[in-house]
Order: C-alpha cells, then structure tokens, then sequence
C-alpha cells in the first residue's frame, strides 16, 4: 500500500517534469526560430559573404550543457527545418544540416572530454560548423576551388564560436540550478 | 575559460594563419590568356597581363590593358562589341557577330559561382 503511493507520487513527479522539458523545448525551439529570424533582419556582417553570427547555436550549447546531446540534435534538426522553410531553401537547410551536425557532434565529443570549457566547446563548434559548410559547397558545386575559403572561415568560426562561447558562458551561469 | 580552450584557439588561429600564407604564396598573378577566334578558327593568343593593341583583319581593334581587354574599335554599324566592358575573368567573352569575331578569356581570374548559403 504504501510502496504503491510511492510509485503513484513518484509517476506524478516524472510527468511534472516531462511536460516541463516539452514545455522548455518548445520555448527553446521558438527563441532558436526568434534568432535565427534576427540574423536575416540584421546580418552581422564580417566582411565575410555568409558569414553571421550563429546565434541560434548559442541555444544549441546552452541546450548541450542543461540536457544533453540527443535533446540538443533533436534541437538542431528542427531549429534548422523550420527556419530554413521559413527563411531559406532546399539548398540552406542541406548547408544548415550538415554544419549543424558536424558542429554538433564535435561539441558533444569536446564536451564529453572535459578538456574544454563553453568556450573552447563553442570555439570547436563555430569553426566545424563552417567545415561542414564547405564541404558540402565542395560537393554540390564539385569544385576544389572552394578550398580557398577554408582560411576565412576558419578564422571566422573561432571569431563567432569565441563570442557565442562567452556568452553562452554567462548565461549559464545564471541558470544555474535551475532546471530546464 | 581553461588553458586548453586557449590552446585550442590558437592552434585553430595559426591553421587560418598558415592557410592565408599558403593562398598568398601560391597566389601567382594568374595570367590569363586572350584568345580570338575569326570565322571559327583560333587567330591569336595573347596574354592579359602585356598591354598591347591588335588589329584583328583590319575590321577590329583589341585593347589589353590593365588585365582587361576591351574592343576598341570595329567597322560594323552597330558597334555592340565595342560598347561591351572590358572582359578579364575566365571564360569572359566579347562577340562581334558581323565579322564572326569571338575573343575570350581562358584561365584567367575565376569567374564568381552561384551558390546560396544563408
């Protein structure tokens, strides 16, 4: 009888919870949308053609650290489905996808490790998410010449990883203990 | 921040380093070539980078200057070759339909690709 009550209060409990992560996953996936919506009103320009921010990656780490790597793919994937229909096309979401999984299983990797901090996580993160960029460009135009972009978009990457990492950094830091 | 992230900032900063240093180096002035064709048969092959003035059968005149070549001058009414810019980048071309003149650029600067990335 009373174990049974146990079991019942303990029930109630899990399904608190569950519909508390649904309900923060669906707040995330909107504020993702709300970013990614913000970086084609406001390009932030590096002097870079296509090089942006990224700062619905910045949801993406947060979502790595707070749960873990199957809620934040599972983020990713819709994050970039939804936007690229709603903002871009066939050809931005192949782009998207494929720097955006590249991106995020470093990070997972690099997390995992415990050799890094947000930073350097996000760092990695920027600069593969670019990589998987590129190779798919190399793919689809079948041409080497796109190599010529690594350089920038190295270079970019650790610039944009940079900034997201730091801030990332701190908004965790106010999240703490609190459980999304 | 740890002494790893630093680390690895640096050592992804240099890659970019070194990338940027081998671009530049490899980065000959890639001389592109001039060629013109009459009738469908290769006339001349001259190259961008020296600047020069050609008659071409007395019917046109071709101007390479500046990595550019541009027709200067053509005896047909129209004149639409002449009124063209000036062609540098690869596969670049200026036609001059009456006198079945074709000049084009090989191997010069790339031409920009369409790609979409946003």
């Amino acid at each position: 009888m009373f174990r049974n009550l146990n079991n019942i209060q303990n029930k109630k409990t899990d399904n608190i919870q569950n519909r508390q992560k649904a309900a923060y996953f669906g707040v995330f996936t909107a504020l993702a949308l709300i970013f990614s919506y913000l970086e084609t009103l406001i390009p932030i320009h590096f002097g870079i053609p296509g090089a942006k921010l990224g700062l619905a990656n910045l949801l993406i780490v947060i979502f790595l650290y707070k749960r873990n790597t199957i809620d934040a793919l599972f983020l990713s994937v819709l994050r970039i489905f939804l936007s690229g229909f709603l903002f871009g096309n066939l050809f931005s979401i192949l782009y998207s996808l494929s720097g955006g999984m590249l991106s995020l299983a470093v990070m997972a990797v690099l997390k995992k490790s415990g050799n890094f901090s947000v930073t350097g996580v996000s760092v990695a993160g920027g600069v593969s998410h670019n990589l998987g960029q590129l190779l798919v460009a190399m793919a689809i135009l079948e041409t080497y010449h796109t190599g010529y972009y690594f350089p920038v978009l190295v270079a970019a990457g650790v610039l944009t990883g940079f900034l997201i990492g730091l801030t990332a950094n701190e908004v965790l830091k106010r999240l703490e203990g609190f459980h999304i | 921040m740890k002494r790893n992230d630093w680390i690895l900032i640096v050592l992804l900063l240099l890659t970019a380093a070194g990338g940027f240093t081998f671009l530049a180096i490899q980065d000959e002035p890639k001389s592109g070539r001039v060629e013109v064709w009459v009738g469908g048969e290769l006339w001349g092959t001259y190259s961008l980078e020296e600047d020069i003035v050609v008659d071409i059968d007395g019917t046109n005149r071709l101007m390479i200057r500046n990595n550019q070549a541009d027709m200067i001058w053509a005896d047909c009414p129209d004149k639409l070759c002449v009124r063209q810019k000036p062609v540098s980048k690869d596969r670049e071309s200026i036609i001059c339909l009456p006198n079945q003149i074709v000049i084009s650029i090989v191997g010069g600067e790339e031409n920009e690709l369409d790609g979409v990335a946003n």
